[in-house]
């Protein structure tokens, strides 16, 4: 059983704000379907991976890529060509 | 002859789409000024792309996805960005943050999804050609429901390269249109090697559709008319593979034990992929900006509450949660396993047949609000995640109606045979199917 204290714990460790009046829906809905997924307990073997699949190897040649201009075009703030973030600490 | 433009301005009553572009370009060559629609989280150059999320609003990429570069390289007209759920992550179109769409065939009820825009935007005729995108259906679902022809191609014979990732095993953008002939001149056009993805084949597709099935083996898994497929389906499908046989194709009964899994193992890799894709929207970047005066951790969360919805937020956690240490084995090591043997069963029960065939959803359209209950829609998935988890093409052609609603009959075939899926659709297409 998911309680809601657990959904708080996975809102943020992925980032994601929860609000006091939503707790009860995701932990009802996490609890349905996490019964869903046990039916995985029943499963034998292992994945192995793709299949066939072989690493590809490229010379690693300089070739055009987007402008400072065009990477930056989409952010909210910038300053001396860089994006700016909220502070770390 | 450079430089003209079409006029397109459609009566979208359906709201396939979420942004049209009045006067596209559009050039010479073998789709010169025909109209195609992109779903919304196609990249392209200088047109917003918000994968039907706030959490985009505004974004204007500025390069195209390769499959874009291609239509426009053969003449094509990039007429509009269509309307889906929110990242791809629904089957109705329901969870788009800017609406629903509507299904052409029935307004009470939803197109499909994710790609219901696409669907919609060709089943009401606005466009002859669409794009859409399938990570577990979501091309072959909305195209069942509406009642025109989707392919999922096999994983990595169509470049991915500007698609917004949502879950980069399972996902490929394919052609969309009203019949098998239209589908299979898309493919050709965006199909190809790409040193953009890692996961590109080297493998173009040129093909002529055959309408001949004469000797062609056609498995029909017991398991695909289970339960919950509605029997009226069943039964539409049933005479649609009656009508193969007459035609000459042998019709094999077999099982496929892995589909018992297919399911869950699809939910937990698919969501886990999400919360890792879906960690770059943090409003620094692109989307709607956070306030970088506040602490890094709190901007963070606050900008994702806000412009993620509920299904969105729901996966992003719940593939959190599955990839979360002490849980890790039980969910996706599991899901991996249970992905490994339906490989397994397909590349079987391909050593014995040609293609399978079976319904590809287990009912018609749903009327809006009916898979309010977040599990009861994955469910619906059941019979599209397989083709995606093996990476196989299948494709959905209608098929016949069920009071009134259409039916798709989907077909998988053996990793690469694309053409072989195309060539079945056609046969039953022009072998007097509806």
């Amino acid at each position: 059983m998911i309680t809601e204290r657990d959904v708080e714990h996975i809102g943020t460790l992925a980032d994601i704000a929860i609000l006091r009046e939503e707790l009860e829906e995701f932990t009802t809905s996490f609890n349905k379907i996490l019964e869903y997924f046990d039916i995985l307990d029943q499963v034998r073997g292992e994945g192995t991976g793709e299949e066939g699949a072989a690493n590809v190897f490229r010379e690693d040649e300089v070739i055009t890529s987007l402008s400072q201009d065009e990477v930056l075009s989409n952010a909210g703030e910038t300053e001396d060509g860089f994006f700016r973030a909220p502070r770390v600490m | 002859m450079a430089g003209r433009t079409l006029s397109f301005h459609p009566d979208d009553r359906f709201h396939a789409f979420l942004r049209t572009v009045p006067d596209p370009a559009f050039g010479e060559g073998r789709l010169s000024g025909m109209p195609v629609a992109v779903k919304d989280n196609i990249s392209t150059a200088g047109i917003e792309t918000t994968c039907a999320s706030r959490i985009l609003t505004g974004y204007v990429p500025p390069f195209d996805a390769t499959v874009v570069s291609l239509l426009k390289k053969e003449g094509a007209a990039i007429v509009g960005k269509t309307n889906m759920d929110e990242f791809g992550m629904g089957s109705t179109t329901e969870n788009s943050a800017f609406g629903p769409t509507k299904n052409p065939r029935d307004e009470t009820r939803v197109p499909g999804g994710s790609s219901g825009g696409s669907a919609a935007a060709v089943a009401a005729g606005l466009v002859p050609l669409a794009l859409g995108t399938d990570t577990g259906g979501s091309i072959r679902c909305p195209a069942a429901f509406c009642g025109i022809v989707g392919l999922k191609p096999t994983y990595g014979r169509v470049s991915r390269y500007g698609l917004v990732a949502y879950a980069n095993s399972l996902e490929q953008i394919g052609p969309m249109a009203a019949d098998v002939p239209h589908v299979n001149l898309l493919m050709s056009v965006i199909a190809g090697y790409d040193p953009k993805d890692s996961m590109s084949l080297d493998a173009p597709y040129f093909h002529t559709p055959s309408m001949d099935v004469r000797g062609t083996r056609i498995g029909v898994p017991e398991e695909f008319f289970g339960e919950g497929v509605d029997p009226r389906v069943a039964s539409v499908v049933w005479d649609a593979i009656s009508l193969l046989e007459r035609k000459g194709a042998e019709i094999v009964t077999c099982r496929m034990p892995s589909m018992a899994y297919a399911l869950a193992a699809y939910y937990v890799t698919c969501m886990s992929e999400a919360s890792s894709n879906l960690a770059r929207y943090d409003g620094i970047r692109y989307g709607p900006p956070v306030d970088v005066k506040k602490p890094w951790h709190e901007a963070f969360q606050e900008r994702r509450r806000e412009g993620f919805g509920i299904e969105v937020r729901r996966r992003i956690m719940l593939g959190t949660f599955a990839l979360s240490s002490g849980y890790y084995g039980k969910y996706y090591a599991k899901a991996q396993a249970a992905r490994q043997n339906v490989r397994k069963d397909f590349q079987r029960l391909f050593t014995e047949v040609d293609v399978l065939a079976g319904p590809t959803m287990p009912t018609v359209a749903f009327r809006f609000g009916e898979k309010s209950d977040p599990l009861s829609m994955y469910l619906s998935d059941i019979l599209t995640v397989p083709a995606n988890l093996a990476g196989i093409p299948a494709i959905s052609v209608p098929c016949g109606k069920v009071e009134g609603l259409p039916v798709g009959l989907q077909i998988m075939g053996r990793w690469m045979e694309d053409e072989r899926v195309i060539d079945v659709a056609y046969a039953y297409e022009q072998g007097g199917g509806p």
